[in-house]
């Protein structure tokens, strides 16, 4: 078992970044850092993260980074990693360093799927994370694949009409050899994943539920309890996709195994602002057993569940 | 590598890595975390949690020239050794 004592002290995501305060991107790269270790090369692709990283001719990230363009983290990554198995072969590396895209949700879901997609199915070798805040944040918190359904965004005044999309589901269907979800509140777990993601060979596709503050609407102090929350509440399911297996991992197996009870959609959506126009709104019960009901589609979609007909 | 703003003297055409690429972050608080070494038992939940890597592991002391006050030391530490304190006008 690793313990808190067993996480490297050394910081290569550094002090005094231009991210907001309690941001969860700062919190998972440095995590994510000590997992990985510095023979690691970042790709962030154009996002919160494209600023918070620092701007020229400085940096808040100690490893070799690159900067790209919003539909291009799998194409990236596909070139960089191109690029390390010629230097292999002519024997100028000592050890391959891994390969990291660091994406949002608009980066992942909408509008890098075809290129993550497309490196997926070549089997490329790296790690991509995909950060998910459940909006465009960068740009002032639009609406993405990623919104649950009900929550207000600059473009859904009045609360978002459609369910998000299950993104991790479309990676494990491209058979690619590690799939993980992953919380802030839980970073053990996320840490453990991370070294797992490193170790195999091929395509990892790891994502992580990543509370704003500013977008979200809550204040920054409670963003691990955000995060907590909505493990707790089946909104978030903590799981992995290994040999074709699913399993699901930690606080959330507890909940599956019933070893916890499942807390209420209603505890998580009332701690943020932004479902604060839907719950006020005649639609607000609707939307809360809407929400419900997709976490048991969910849980029972991850257990196998094979749809009846007739 | 050395991570002082001193180290950036010179053009290059990479970014270097430093420590306060948006200034002493710091100034951003409006309430400050304050711990009682009394108090706390070593668990690291406040290290761990730190968005702003202001909390170093072995003295578990806190930064203030970076340290944002985001608040989430206080919230995540299980004995209440750190306190949210308003800050001076500065
Ligand atoms: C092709 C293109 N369109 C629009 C933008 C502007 N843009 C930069 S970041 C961003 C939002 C990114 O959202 P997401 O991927 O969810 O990351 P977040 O900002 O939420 O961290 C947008 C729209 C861009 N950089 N490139
Ligand atoms: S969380 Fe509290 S008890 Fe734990 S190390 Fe930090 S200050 Fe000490
Ligand atoms: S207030 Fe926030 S930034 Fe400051 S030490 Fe605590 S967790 Fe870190
Ligand atoms: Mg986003």
């Amino acid at each position: 078992m690793v313990s808190f004592k067993d996480l490297p002290e050394e910081e290569l995501f550094l002090a005094g970044s231009t991210a907001c305060q309690g941001c969860p991107s700062s919190l998972a790269l440095r995590i994510a850092f000590k997992a990985l270790g510095s023979n690691t090369i970042l790709i962030v692709v154009a996002s919160c993260t494209s600023v918070l990283q620092g701007s020229y001719p400085l940096s808040a990230i100690d490893l070799p980074l690159m900067n790209v363009a919003f539909a291009t983290g799998g194409a990236s990554a596909s070139g960089v990693v191109a690029g390390i198995k010629a230097l292999a072969k002519r024997g100028e590396l000592e050890e391959e360093p891994t390969v990291l895209v660091w994406a949002g949700d608009g980066g992942t879901y909408d509008i890098g799927i075809q290129s993550l997609s497309g490196a997926a199915e070549r089997g490329t070798d790296f790690i991509y994370v995909c950060y998910n805040n459940e909006m465009y944040s960068n740009t002032g918190t639009q609406r993405s694949g990623a919104t649950p359904l009900g929550a207000w965004t600059t473009t859904t005044p009045g609360g978002k009409a459609q369910h998000r999309k299950d993104i991790a589901q479309i990676m494990i269907a491209h058979r690619i050899p590690y799939v993980a979800t992953v919380s802030l509140a839980y970073p053990l777990d996320f840490y453990q994943k991370m070294q797992k993601a490193k170790s195999i060979k091929g395509t990892k596709y790891i994502e992580m539920l990543a509370p704003c503050p500013p977008g979200w609407k809550f204040p920054s102090s409670q963003m691990i309890e955000v995060s907590r929350m909505a493990v707790q509440s089946g909104m978030w399911l903590l799981y992995e996709h290994e040999d074709g297996e699913t399993r699901f991992t930690g606080a959330t197996k507890r909940m599956i195994e019933g070893k916890v009870k499942k807390k209420p959609v209603k505890d998580y959506l009332e701690i943020q602002g932004r479902f604060r126009q839907i719950l006020a709104s005649p639609e607000g019960q609707e939307a809360e057993d809407m929400l419900e009901s997709e976490v048991s589609e969910s849980i029972r979609r991850l257990q196998g569940w094979v749809p009846e007909y007739i | 590598m050395s991570h002082d703003e001193d180290s950036v003297g010179y053009m290059t055409s990479v970014s270097r890595p430093v420590k306060g690429c948006a200034g002493n972050t710091g100034e951003w608080r409006i309430f400050r975390p304050v711990k009682d070494d009394e108090k706390c038992n070593n668990c690291l939940l406040c290290w761990v949690f730190c968005p702003e890597a202001s909390i170093t592991k072995d003295t578990l002391e806190i930064d203030y020239q970076y340290c944002k006050g985001c608040g989430i030391c206080e919230v995540e530490c299980p004995t209440g050794a750190i306190v949210m304190v308003k800050e001076e006008k500065r």
